[in-house]
């Protein structure tokens, strides 16, 4: 057991840093997702009347026949993905201790989310 | 045990579930364990109802439609109040730890106080969401 291994008492912690780099995506995913809030906000709150047209235009229009609307949907919806990955993982980490069950539900978290980043994109892009 | 004469120390275990409800957590804690909630919460309603929902909206004309006829039902109204409280608070909830993170606002009072803010604002944000779903107006 790594509790009974004698590391002495200045023990210098190193690491790749990837809890600082999982710390950070989280906090940029997070910011990200506020802008795009406030973009669809704005844009709804600019609309003539709640329409079909008005909704589906939100998330197709383009800029110089460049289909802005959908690249900004799909960016926001792969940074939704992942910051929901990172929240997920840490409530998985603090409350379900045997290793086995934890890793199942780390995977079964991706699947969940890439399946539904899949059904986004394809949607927005497709239909 | 009771050979050496000493009492032995209460060990504590993991808190049961009717402690876990007795609990009185200060507001920063009633807010963390509520962003926790919320995220979970849409993290599971994503695939199975936002976005259903939202392909219903955006494929065509007549599911654009539709989504109001659905919306009707009572139990529609409370799972869609739900998820608008959700996703409002982990927003607000989230704002605030982007503020925290910056170090701006963390002595105990402020702490606090922006806790009970953030409480307050998801509500309040909610109750609007929850008038017009309703139909108030």
């Amino acid at each position: 057991m790594a509790s009974q291994e004698k590391i002495g008492q200045n023990r210098l912690v190193v690491g790749a840093h990837y809890g600082t780099a999982q710390y950070i995506i989280q906090r940029v995913t997070a910011i990200i997702l506020v802008v795009y809030t406030l973009v669809l906000l704005i844009g709804i709150l600019s609309m003539s009347g709640f329409t079909y047209e008005g909704w589906r235009n939100l998330f197709t229009f383009q800029v110089l026949l460049m289909p802005v609307g959908q690249v900004l949907a799909s960016l926001a919806f792969i940074s939704l993905a992942w910051h929901a990955y990172i929240g997920i993982r840490d409530i998985w980490m603090d409350y379900v201790k045997p290793v086995g069950i934890r890793l199942g539900l780390y995977v079964l978290s991706i699947l969940w989310l890439a399946g539904a980043a899949i059904y986004f994109i394809v949607l927005v892009w497709g239909s | 045990m009771a050979e050496s004469g000493v009492k032995p120390r209460k060990t504590f275990r993991n808190i049961s579930v009717p402690q876990i409800l007795s609990y009185r957590l200060p507001p920063a804690g009633q807010i963390s364990i509520l962003h926790r909630i919320s995220g979970a919460i849409l993290f599971l309603a994503l695939p199975i109802i936002i976005l259903p929902l939202f392909a219903m909206s955006f494929v065509s004309q007549a599911g654009f439609d539709a989504i109001a006829v659905i919306s009707d039902m009572v139990i529609v109204k409370l799972i869609l109040l739900v998820l608008i409280w959700g996703y409002l608070h982990h927003f607000c909830a989230g704002i605030r730890y982007l503020v925290l993170d910056l170090h701006i606002g963390l002595d105990k009072v402020s702490a606090q106080r922006s806790a009970r803010v953030v409480l307050g604002v998801s509500l309040a944000l909610t109750l609007v969401f929850g008038l017009k779903l309703f139909g108030a107006w």
